[in-house]
């Protein structure tokens, strides 16, 4: 008897606390990894909630993965590091416009011992062709996120066919950007992060910033309202309000006050051409 | 207005009980009727707890029929009760266990608390009416299943070895329990292996032997002058002298 | 062993703290995980029960799935429920996606099987030793098994706690059904699995301990009152 009236009750408060979730003003939000742990957000979406009332969810995933949530409708907008897989996107309908945001950059981080040599260097592609040839250990997210793909890119670039030339030096881990600069940091190996990412991690162990400042490692931010013609369930007015935002004066200022210590994380740029 | 009809008498048509290795029930024939106490009697592996497990159906016969007088209904309290040599009692106060067996009779929470109080009074347990039944001595958690029939006052009580884990004064008291209700108009078919108890306790005698019914006699005859060798030999080697 | 002093050393100052949203977390956390207990209960207590005292076709092959089904992964769990709730599934329409119903859903359906499993051996040992005297008494196959739940009822708190416990410790399901959304859907362990990624080794194991000694006082609350019942009711 115990039992079932605990469960009625328990029915009773989960149905009061839907009800009150379903009327508040919320959107949904697909993000990546690096943009939530790098607390971006607990900076810039209070801001956003007092002025507009309105509820910013924000589901943090890779890239690619956040793309695949929002062409199964399951997000409003996203909010992610990949131009080409972004493009990729709106070309499919996914997507109603893309406007860029913000950038950071990426750096790479390794060991201080430096087995590779590639401290200081401003040139990626050669220190990229450094590590392999050293062998040295290298972590790669290898899920299809924003860092992911711009890793790839810039093996391709250095030349390299990374399928012909992986070993057991090459350690693909299939996890977001903490978890990697976690295991990097156990295995003292190289990585690529994002700088927001890395400025707020705090296992740092051996590591550090061992090359920056490349202008191949240009990290650039877009938002997307997904497509309502296509997922009919996208709440189009609030999710507009966020991107609207985002690019506006006020939004950009709340990106550019972001700060870890001293260091600014993102820079606003929605008004910079060809981005 | 039509009388209900009574469960008696019981009959048995070539009952047979066989599992996957051997035979216990070999082509049993009688009929059960209201009033005398029945006792049923044999050696150890005569298939007596068996044959009372198929008159109670809680076994099915692999061939023979088992017929009552009229059916009883799922859903009503039951009229017949059996008595088991290890009472099973429910996790809950004596009060509990015997309330439980009037669950489907129909009665208010009020009226099945005063039934039962008034059983457990019947067997000398009104004082342990809420003590949990599963700390009662073993005499008394057989007392307490016998309250559990008083309440529900079946027309027919089998009893499997009711007293054999019992010492004489326990015993003493659950017998004239069964004689209290055999007197309030309930039949009594009980087994045991006391020949004490089966003078005292019987007006008649089934005797069992290898899965059969070998006699069925009055027990004063019975005992004084068997009719079959076997039911001879068994007496024979009862007597401590 | 130094970050574990850390952790510990943080976790008091959580607690004493009394920050917001840290009891804001624990409470979501325990609501998520007590009401699936719960709902996992009413199902699997009187599946199990029935499942032992009455016979059916494939019965034993029944028993084996289920008995397999406790060790289902709960990220396989969160996936299925995820492909059920996301918009492009059968029950989009629902919009449950990312909420903590869809959370209970999940961890509901990952602890019924133990549940079931485990009262299922519980009252068919039980069964063989009430079986004659409950049908003797007239007992239907279906009423016998709710009357045994009830008389089992102390080693089936054990049973509940298995499902409890399964619940609050796992992550997988509640991350993907839940998005691990901040003050919406983000409980103890997703927070764990979040601060553990940051690298704040010390607030996750502070976390970890908080989440430890909650479910520890949870267990041990449910033992002193059975053991208190038992001596009332042997």
């Amino acid at each position: 008897m115990v039992k079932v009236r605990s469960a009625l009750v328990a029915v009773v408060i989960l149905c009061a606390a839907w009800v009150a979730q379903a009327q508040e003003k919320f959107i949904t939000v697909a993000s990546t990894t690096s943009t939530e742990q790098s607390g971006l957000f607990g900076h810039i979406l209070p801001i956003f909630e007092a002025q507009t009332g309105i509820d910013v969810r924000i589901v943090a995933l890779g890239t690619g993965q956040a793309l695949d949530l929002a062409r199964r409708g399951d997000a409003d907008v996203v909010f992610v590091h990949a131009k080409a897989a972004e493009e990729k996107f709106l070309a499919e309908g996914e997507g109603v416009r893309r406007f860029p945001v913000m950038y950071n950059d990426f750096v790479l981080i390794g060991p201080k011992g430096d087995p590779a040599k590639v401290a200081g260097s401003k040139d990626i592609l050669a220190a990229l062709k450094a590590i392999q040839g050293a062998q040295a250990p290298f972590v790669s997210r290898g899920d299809k996120s924003g860092t992911h793909m711009a890793e790839l890119e810039l093996w391709k670039a250095s030349g390299i066919e990374l399928d012909k030339v992986k070993g057991p030096w090459y350690r693909d881990t299939g996890q977001g950007m903490g978890p990697a600069l976690n295991t990097a940091s156990s295995m003292n190996a190289y990585v690529l992060a994002d700088r927001g990412t890395w400025l707020a991690f705090k296992n740092r162990g051996e590591l550090a910033i061992l090359v920056e400042g490349d202008k191949r490692l240009f990290n650039q931010y877009g938002v997307m309202l997904v497509n309502p013609a296509k997922h009919p369930s996208v709440k189009k007015d609030l999710g507009l309000t966020f991107v609207d935002w985002l690019v506006s004066s006020a939004g950009q200022q709340a990106i550019a006050s972001y700060k870890i210590g001293s260091d600014q994380l993102f820079f606003p740029n929605a008004t910079q051409p060809g981005v | 207005m039509r009388a209900p009809l009574t469960l008696l008498p019981l009959a048995l048509a070539s009952v047979d009980y066989a599992t996957a290795t051997r035979r216990i029930i070999r082509g049993v024939s009688t009929r059960i009727d209201a009033g005398p106490r029945t006792v049923i009697l044999g050696p150890n592996g005569a298939g007596k707890s068996v044959l009372l497990r198929l008159c109670h159906g809680l076994l099915a016969p692999t061939s023979g029929a088992i017929t009552w007088n009229a059916e009883e209904l799922p859903g009503m309290p039951r009229r017949q009760a059996m008595v088991f040599q290890r009472p099973v009692m429910l996790r809950r106060s004596a009060l509990g266990n015997v309330m439980y067996a009037l669950r489907h009779a129909g009665i208010p929470g009020y009226e099945r608390r005063q039934r039962a109080m008034a059983a457990l009074a019947r067997v000398g347990l009104e004082a342990h009416a809420g003590s949990p039944a599963r700390v009662l001595s073993g005499g008394e958690q057989q007392r307490l299943a016998l309250a559990r029939v008083w309440v529900l006052r079946p027309e027919i009580l089998f009893l499997d070895e009711p007293t054999a884990s019992l010492d004489p004064g326990a015993t003493q008291e659950i017998e004239n329990i069964i004689g209290a209700l055999h007197a309030a108009g309930t039949k009594i078919v009980m087994v045991t292996h006391n020949l004490g108890q089966a003078r005292r306790m019987s007006d008649e005698i089934l005797f069992l032997y290898g899965g059969r019914l070998i006699e069925r006699a009055p027990t004063d005859r019975f005992l004084r002058q068997p009719a079959s060798p076997e039911a001879g030999r068994f007496l024979e080697a009862q007597m401590p002298w | 062993m130094n970050a574990i002093a850390d952790g510990a050393w943080q976790a008091y100052g959580l607690v004493a703290s009394g920050d917001t949203r840290l009891v804001g977390i624990v409470l979501l956390s325990l609501q998520v995980s007590l009401t699936a207990a719960v709902f996992g209960c009413v199902i699997g207590l009187p599946l199990g029960a029935t499942i032992a005292v009455t016979r059916f076709p494939f019965r034993r092959g029944v028993i084996v799935v289920l008995n397999a089904l406790m060790g289902l992964p709960s990220v396989v769990v969160g996936l299925l429920v995820y492909l059920l709730l996301s918009r492009a599934g059968p029950l989009g329409s629902w919009g449950i996606l990312f909420t903590p119903t869809a959370m209970v859903i999940a961890q509901t359906i990952l602890i019924t099987p133990t549940i079931a499993a485990l009262s299922q051996q519980l009252v068919a040992d039980a069964w063989q030793e009430y079986r004659e005297q409950l049908r003797s008494l007239g007992e239907s196959r279906l009423g016998a098994a709710m009357t045994l739940l009830v008389d089992l009822r102390f080693s089936l708190v054990t049973v509940m706690l298995a499902g409890f416990g399964r619940a609050a410790s796992e992550v997988g399901a509640v991350m993907i059904v839940g998005g691990n959304i901040d003050g919406v859907t983000r409980v103890m362990t997703t927070s764990i699995a979040l601060e553990t990624s940051k690298g704040d080794l010390p607030l996750a194991l502070a976390l970890g301990i908080i989440l430890l000694t909650i479910v520890l006082a949870l267990n041990a609350g449910a033992f002193v009152i059975k053991e208190a019942a038992q001596r009332r009711f042997g």
